[in-house]
């Protein structure tokens, strides 16, 4: 079987030609590391998720979140999923764990910022202003 | 009511964050004014991954990345933040006017860094016809509504425009559940980044039209469907093979203008290749005391060039207020072949240190060659493999290639 491919490792962009037989042959690749991008989008793709989750009482609606790591392409909309049922309350700080080790990937899914409640958002602009 | 500090930095985002910085590291006062409610600027809404593997070496969100700087900065006492507070005229006085729930503020200050970020491209800008029902965003403006306010623009969403943000969108809103229907751009080649091209469409099937563009939008209070057409070498639409989509939605992701009205109004000259002022290596305007950085400066594709350029910028501020800055002479910096723009656009004798240099090009191109010449005499050179509109071509030049130059002139060939 025959895949095409754009590495995406650096700027460059090759256009990876990827032979898959017993062996996985790439050609096009001007360095290693798209061979190593090739074969690893072939056997296991990988991304980060990034998405937001709801949040009580919170300054905003949603907090942002992230996987600490790429998970498998096939976990992206079971998380989505999983990650629309949740709702966590105000106020978190940035890096709070809301899910770990997500389908035993040793990988959480944690805030990326923090967030204050409203009334706490309220009360800083007043001190700011008297300052 | 009136307030005197040495630097005013206009805008909190990533430019002006980094900016505070490293002006308030030399000693000054620093006054930041940021009309939204929060510091962060644009970073608070790409909550995606692919922000500081320049800066920090390692992949963040834009959420991260802008936290860093916000926590840096309340280690500095002499870094004063307003919120909520808009700036609404500067004079030549370096007089500042800026507005917030206390009043109107007279803001008296020895240097101005314009770190404003830019805006987005409207369908005002863009011309196309057709109703004007509901359903028809910026693609940062349904940034926004998705990743902050927390709601869905719409369920069946057309893009029209191949930027990063409307790559970016293309994907988000396929994770929350809508119906990406396509992404639509009128040059031959995509405007986003390999990267964005490969995760956000390819992953999912979203299909690129290229050389394609919206002609018509239809629809009487919501919109109910566009039509599409291809377009000839000219970039004019062939109107006769026109085709209707459906859709609820049309994001429009067409470019990024700086913003720079206020500089405008006191007549600081604009690059009309930029869109930002004209500046010279310490990211001067021609107006001394005035600095710009940042998307302000020009459309950067990575934030962690706008924190160079901010720390830069603030160097610079406090330079110039401890009389640091002496100008002997000045050289306009020529563009030619396949380059678009440069920055900065002058450079100002005598040049004591390393000077970063930022093109892009006007087409993409393989096995380029820049060239810096002075009246036709080879200086230097550099080669790209590939060269793309969609990324900025940084390079760094040392002062000795530099020294006294009549007519700098940068020029890409094959
Ligand atoms: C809608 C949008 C989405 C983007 N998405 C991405 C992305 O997904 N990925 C990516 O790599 N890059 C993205 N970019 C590019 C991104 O803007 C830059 O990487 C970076 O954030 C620019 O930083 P900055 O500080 O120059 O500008 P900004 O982050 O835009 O900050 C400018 C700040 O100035 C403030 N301001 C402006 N005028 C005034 C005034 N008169 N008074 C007071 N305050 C003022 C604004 O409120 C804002 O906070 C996006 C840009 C836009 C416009
Ligand atoms: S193969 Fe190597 S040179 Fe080519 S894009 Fe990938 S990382 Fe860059």
């Amino acid at each position: 079987m025959k895949k095409e491919l754009t590495c995406i490792v650096c700027p460059l962009g090759c256009s990876l030609e990827i032979e898959i037989g017993e062996d996985i042959i790439v050609k096009g690749n001007k360095c290693e590391k798209g061979k190593n991008y090739a074969i690893e989008e072939i056997t296991n793709p990988k991304r980060i998720l990034t998405t937001t989750i709801k949040i009580k009482n919170g300054k905003y609606k949603v907090v942002p979140v992230k996987t600490t790591a790429p998970i498998p392409k096939e976990y992206i909309f079971p998380l989505l999923e999983k990650l629309s049922e949740i709702e966590i309350s105000a106020p978190v700080p940035i890096g709070y764990k809301v899910l770990e080790n997500i389908f035993q990937l040793s990988i959480d899914v944690i805030t990326t910022r923090p967030m204050e409640t409203k009334e706490n958002t309220r009360k800083t602009k007043e001190t700011k202003k008297s300052t | 009511m009136q307030k005197e500090v040495d630097i005013v930095i206009i805008g909190g985002g990533p430019a002006g964050l980094s900016a505070s910085i490293s002006s308030a590291e030399r000693g000054k006062s620093i006054l930041i004014l940021e009309r939204n409610e929060e510091l962060g600027g644009v970073l608070n809404q790409c909550i995606h991954p692919g922000f500081g593997l320049i800066y920090f070496k390692e992949e963040l969100t834009g959420p991260e990345y802008a936290y860093r700087f916000i926590k840096e900065i309340e280690k500095y006492p002499n870094i004063e933040v307003w919120l909520e507070t808009m700036v609404v005229d500067i004079t030549n006085e370096k007089e500042i006017t800026a507005i917030n729930k206390d009043g109107i503020w007279k803001i008296k200050t020895k240097a101005i860094i314009f770190s404003t970020g830019c805006r987005e491209r409207t369908r005002g800008n863009l011309q196309i016809p057709g109703t004007r029902p509901a359903g028809i965003y910026t693609a940062g403006t349904a940034q926004r509504l998705v990743n902050i306010e927390g709601y869905l623009p719409g369920e069946k969403i057309l893009i029209l425009g191949s930027g990063d943000i409307g790559l970016i969108m293309a994907r988000r809103l396929k994770w929350e559940g809508a119906e990406v229907i396509g992404v639509i751009e009128k040059l031959p080649y995509p405007g986003g980044l390999t990267r964005n091209l490969v995760q956000c469409l390819e992953d999912y099937n979203i299909p690129l039209y290229l050389k394609h563009t919206v002609v018509e939008i239809l629809g009487k209070d919501r919109v109910e469907g566009v039509y599409i057409a291809p377009v000839d070498d000219y970039g004019n639409p062939i109107t006769d093979n026109k085709k209707f989509i459906e859709c609820d939605t049309l994001l429009l992701s067409a470019g990024l203008i700086p913003e720079n009205d206020l500089l405008e109004n006191i007549n600081i000259p604009l690059d009309p290749r930029t869109q930002g002022p004209y500046v010279d290596q310490y990211l001067s305007t021609l107006k001394e005391g005035i600095f710009s950085c940042g998307n302000s400066l020009l459309v950067n594709d990575l934030v962690d060039y706008v924190t160079l350029q901010g720390i830069l910028a603030g160097k610079s501020a406090v330079r110039y207020i401890n009389n640091e800055i002496n100008i002997e002479k000045r050289s306009h910096i020529e563009i030619d072949g396949n380059l678009r723009l440069v920055v900065p656009q002058y450079l100002s004798y005598p040049i004591l240190e390393d000077i970063t240099f930022y093109f892009r090009v006007k087409e993409p191109q393989k096995s380029a060659i820049l060239t810096l010449k002075d009246n036709d005499k080879r200086i230097k050179e550099w080669r790209f493999p590939v060269v793309k509109p969609a990324e900025m071509i940084v390079i760094k030049v040392k002062p000795e290639f530099l020294r006294y130059m009549e007519n700098p002139k940068f020029s890409m060939e094959g």
